[in-house]
């Protein structure tokens, strides 16, 4: 049986007793539909319900509503063993009593597959992470991103339709993450196996997913692919969660199509040719969302329709870039500036009290709902 | 700082506990090789013995085991035989029931919610505050009540009628023994990940055999340490057994008391010392196992 | 049948706990039971109880008898409050005695280098293998006129020419103390062991870099952090004083009765179990005032698992 869908979440609630006796939602009427082969991030901060929806598709909980759809299927209280989804845990959860291949071997053995067999098909597992001849060792006896592998390697041995990833990389060091990412994303490609993904760095997310679902306090906030979560955040949790945004308040004076024409008090000005999703009306209230690394110090006089005059309130050198904090008529931004040149003369940077000037694009800039 | 530098009197104050624990076991062993029959004087190492000829008086035999005279004595002692006997019959039955049922209550109660939980809990936290004599009596008023009533509802006679015994006294520390087994285990229990539990169920392994596979094998120091701490606590009850036990059940510590009431022979020295050296083998083979078990694991 | 198992939690936690629970309620709860009913009970002529509600067992507990010397009908008899009040202040005492012994010591094994500590408990254990009985035989051994304290004095005071009447040890006050204090010592050496073990060893640096010194370091950080494992200890070792009898009996022979003395006598050789089972639950409620009231204050965690 096959379907569209890899894994399908239809209008999942799963609600805890809290230990003070509290009913809590972890997953709060979540749907997503997660297609045959891709790479799928939950991405989110603790607590989010992204976890949560992982472990409701492995079969570790049971939806409180809606059902959870694996190739079609509905699952209900389908256990874990019964259920063709297999999970590389945020600890690993080696079996400490076991060898390398005896953990890799297990979910084979638990199949019934022959013990020439299983011998194998572990060390053509081992091969493809890279820990080919460890077979005998103990989990203790490796390093954390062998350990990973291993992990890994026995859910893969399974060759399960889908691959469920709790925040495989969360306890090893940086540089190495980095490696695995580029790792787990080309094995994925090479295998054509869903994987879905849970994490909470959003860098992590965006360096190796098709596409991602932002999530917050139980709820899906944005699913789209990692360009669109980026550049076209649908509300101001998303724009604000994943890099950063300067947020100010405006009027919609004007609609035509696809753009706006939006009055902001603190520039005392109208920014025209914004472009806006078709939910808005006129005289509407929103939010005008600005990326620092979009928005341009310039030297040139300000003219109230593109180009605004701020006062730098501090500067902060950060190695590739420069954070400029300024204050523009009571509004505070957030400015970034590529370091393109090599320089060390302090008077080149900006000082406190400065007047500059800010180029606003109408194009680089985004009309959100308030609140 | 030297984390491991101690003050000179602390060491002074711990040798000196060290000197108090070991002094009475020290003069203990040395007794039981001692010369005088009533063994209240230390009057040098056994050689010879008056051994009672035929209602003719006694005569001085030398004896057969050298200074180790007490301890053939004992082999010949059939009370001390079957007490021994007793001792572990008791120990090793009840050790077995009240691992497997102390395991499973611990289970329960560290992973589970259910509607008896709080009464279950109650049940195994008493007999930890209680003194032992209070479940003592307790125990035995029930036995002679409901045995009473059983024993005349039923007509029963002779063999049949149901008496204190070792069935009594094997069923009674079981009762003791659980809340130690089920505190040990679940102990063990709180550091245990469940993912290890969720990884092998989501690798294709029911509850059964993951219990099995992989829960077992991780609680299981916790499990023997638990039944090694009964089956100490069960060599080692007086109380219990003093209100539980009825003809031909005497244990070992019973039998011991009853001596000491009365005349006290050597005898009782040497028994100690070979029950000592017993234990401390036993106790240093599991210790070997276990520190072999953790380091193949560790390693 | 199985699949309600399955999916039932709660089903699977009272199967898993039932074996359990059913085993105390028959062989405690009930017999606690059965104990208070005999203890409004009389004895019969014959040794065994008549079942009525009477308060007569407690009132003679609290010193109302009705065999009086001067012939009255009720008179103030404190031969039993005596008892009671002996008990505590044993188990009080021996508690006393066991905290200063065993703090140093588990101070000692705690510091120790990690290898050592374990060579260091286990011979805190060793002791505990001997039966119960025989430490008491051991002390027995000690402590008679004959015995090995009195030779040894003997001998010093031989050397020293002094002249020396053997020391009348046994079946002394002293004696079932020095008794009890051997035979639970190891009961709070573990537990405070357990609990210093886990002390940080770099809050020992804060606070001396902070600027306290040993004694400072010990009071402020050292005792505090150890007194749940004082506290289970205490638990671990003034319940079992409590209802002890077979120290008593050995080593205080008929000076020293305590309610374990009491109640045991009520059960074999008094024959009048109901009076028994009256000073059983007055012992019990004695003691679970005084671990109500102390875990109260202080509050005990794992450390009581420790022995």
């Amino acid at each position: 049986m096959s379907s569209e869908f890899a894994v399908e979440l239809r209008d999942v609630v799963k609600k805890f007793i809290t230990p003070e006796g509290n009913e809590l939602s972890a997953v709060d009427h979540v749907t997503m539909q997660i297609k045959n082969g891709e790479f799928f991030s939950m991405l989110g901060s603790s607590g989010c319900g992204k976890t949560t929806s992982l472990r409701m598709i492995a079969g570790f909980e049971w939806p409180t509503e809606g059902e959870v759809f694996i190739e079609g299927q509905p699952m209900g209280h389908i256990p874990p063993f019964q259920r063709k989804v297999n999970t590389v845990f945020q600890s690993y959860a080696l079996f400490q009593h076991m060898t390398v291949a005896q953990n890799i071997g297990f979910g084979l053995e638990m199949e019934g597959v022959e013990k020439s067999e299983i011998k194998k098909r572990v060390g053509r597992a081992l091969e493809m992470v890279q820990l080919t001849g460890m077979e005998r060792r103990q989990p203790k006896q490796l390093s954390g991103g062998q350990q990973q592998r291993v992990a890994v390697a026995r859910a893969l041995v399974k060759t399960p339709s889908v691959l469920l990833l709790d925040e495989p990389l969360g306890a090893l060091d940086l540089k190495l993450r980095k490696e695995m990412q580029l790792e787990l994303k080309a094995l994925q490609q090479q295998l054509g196996i869903t994987f879905i993904y849970v994490t909470h760095d959003q860098e992590e997310a965006l360096t190796m997913s098709d596409r991602i679902a932002v999530m917050s306090k139980g709820k899906v906030q944005q699913l789209a692919t990692p360009v669109e979560i980026y550049e076209r955040p649908t509300n101001k949790f998303v724009a604000d969660f994943i890099g950063e945004s300067n947020f100010l308040e405006g009027v919609i004076k004007e609609i035509s199509k696809d753009e706006a024409t939006v009055y902001v008090p603190v520039l005392n000005a109208e920014l025209k040719g914004m472009p806006m999703s078709p939910d808005f009306v006129n005289g509407e209230e929103v939010a005008v969302s600005m990326r620092p690394e979009k928005i341009r110090i310039v030297e040139r006089e300000a003219d109230g329709d593109t180009l605004f005059k701020a006062k730098v309130l501090n500067s902060v050198y950060i190695g590739s870039d420069t954070h400029v904090y300024v204050d523009m008529q009571g509004a505070r931004l957030k400015v970034m500036e590529q370091n393109r040149i090599s320089r060390l003369d302090p008077s080149s940077f900006y000082s406190k009290e400065q007047m500059i000037t800010l180029l606003f694009m109408p194009e680089n800039t985004l009309i959100l709902k308030k609140g | 700082m030297n984390p491991h530098r101690r003050s000179p009197w602390v060491v002074a104050a711990s040798i000196l506990v060290y000197f108090f624990l070991y002094a009475p076991i020290v003069i203990l062993i040395l007794y039981s090789f001692n010369a005088s029959k009533t063994n209240i004087k230390f009057e040098g190492f056994i050689t010879e013995y008056s051994d009672r000829v035929q209602m003719q008086g006694s005569a001085v035999v030398a004896s057969p085991c050298g200074p180790f005279h007490w301890y053939c004595d004992l082999t010949k002692n059939s009370n001390v035989m079957g007490a021994t006997k007793n001792t572990l019959t008791i120990a090793v039955v009840a050790t077995i029931v009240a691992t497997i049922i102390g395991t499973m209550a611990a289970l329960a109660l560290q992973r589970y919610d259910f509607k008896i939980k709080p009464f279950s809990q109650l049940a195994l936290y008493i007999p930890i505050v209680i003194p032992e004599i209070v479940m003592g009596i307790g125990i035995l008023s029930l036995f002679s009540q409901a045995f009473g009533w059983i024993n005349d509802a039923f007509h029963l006679t002779g063999n049949a009628r149901l008496a204190l015994g070792i069935g009594t006294v094997t069923v009674s520390h079981i009762a003791f023994m659980i809340p130690f087994v089920t505190l040990v285990v679940q102990a063990r229990l709180q550091g245990f990940d469940k993912s290890f539990e969720e990884a092998a169920m989501d690798l294709g392994a029911n509850e059964w055999i993951t219990f099995w596979r992989v829960t077992f094998p991780t609680i299981l120091p916790g499990i023997l340490s638990g039944a090694l701490l009964a089956f100490t606590l069960s060599l080692d009850d007086f109380v219990i057994t003093f209100f539980t036990n009825g003809p031909g059940s005497t244990t070992l510590p019973i039998y011991v008391y009853g001596l000491l009431r009365r005349i006290i022979s050597p005898q009782v020295n040497a028994l100690s010392t070979v029950w000592i050296l017993i234990v401390f083998t036993a106790v240093m083979i599991l210790q070997w196992i276990q520190s072999r078990e953790s380091k193949t694991v560790k390693a | 049948m199985l699949k309600r198992l399955r999916e039932s939690k709660s089903m699977q936690g009272t199967f898993l706990a039932l074996p359990t629970t059913l085993w105390m309620f028959v062989l405690l709860i009930i017999p606690l039971i059965l104990t208070l009913i005999v203890s409004f009970g009389k004895r019969s002529p014959d040794g065994n109880v008549i079942y009525t509600f009477s308060f007569d067992n407690y009132a003679r507990l609290i010193g109302i008898s009705h065999t009086c010397a001067d012939g009255s009908a009720t008179c103030f008899d404190p031969l039993y409050i005596n008892i009671l009040w002996r008990s505590l202040t044993l188990a009080f005492n021996t508690t006393v005695v066991v905290i200063l012994m065993a703090y140093p010591l588990s101070y000692f094994i705690a510091r120790a280098k990690p290898a050592q500590r374990n060579i260091y408990l286990f011979m805190v254990l060793i002791p505990l293998w001997t039966n119960f009985v025989i430490r008491v035989y051991a002390w027995m051994m000690l402590l008679r006129k004959e015995g090995a304290i009195n030779i040894i004095i003997g001998w010093v005071a031989s050397l020293l020419h002094l002249p020396f009447t053997p020391l009348e040890m046994l079946y002394t006050p002293g004696a079932v103390l020095v008794g009890m204090v051997y035979e639970f010592l190891p009961f709070m050496i573990l537990p405070i062991y357990t609990s210093l073990e886990k002390i940080d060893g770099s809050l020992y640096e804060a606070a001396a870099d902070l600027g306290a010194n040993a004694v400072r370091t010990f009071l402020r950080v050292t005792l505090p952090l150890s007194m749940p494992g004082v506290v289970a200890g205490t638990i671990l070792v003034f319940v079992p004083v409590m209802g002890t009898f077979v120290v008593s009996d050995l080593l205080g022979g008929k000076q020293v009765i305590l309610v374990g003395n009491l109640i045991q006598r009520q059960f074999l050789d008094a024959r009048d179990p109901a009076f028994g089972s009256a000073a059983s639950l007055i012992l019990m409620v004695m003691t679970l005032i005084v671990t109500y009231f102390y875990t109260r204050k202080f509050g005990f965690g794992e450390e009581i698992v420790a022995a």
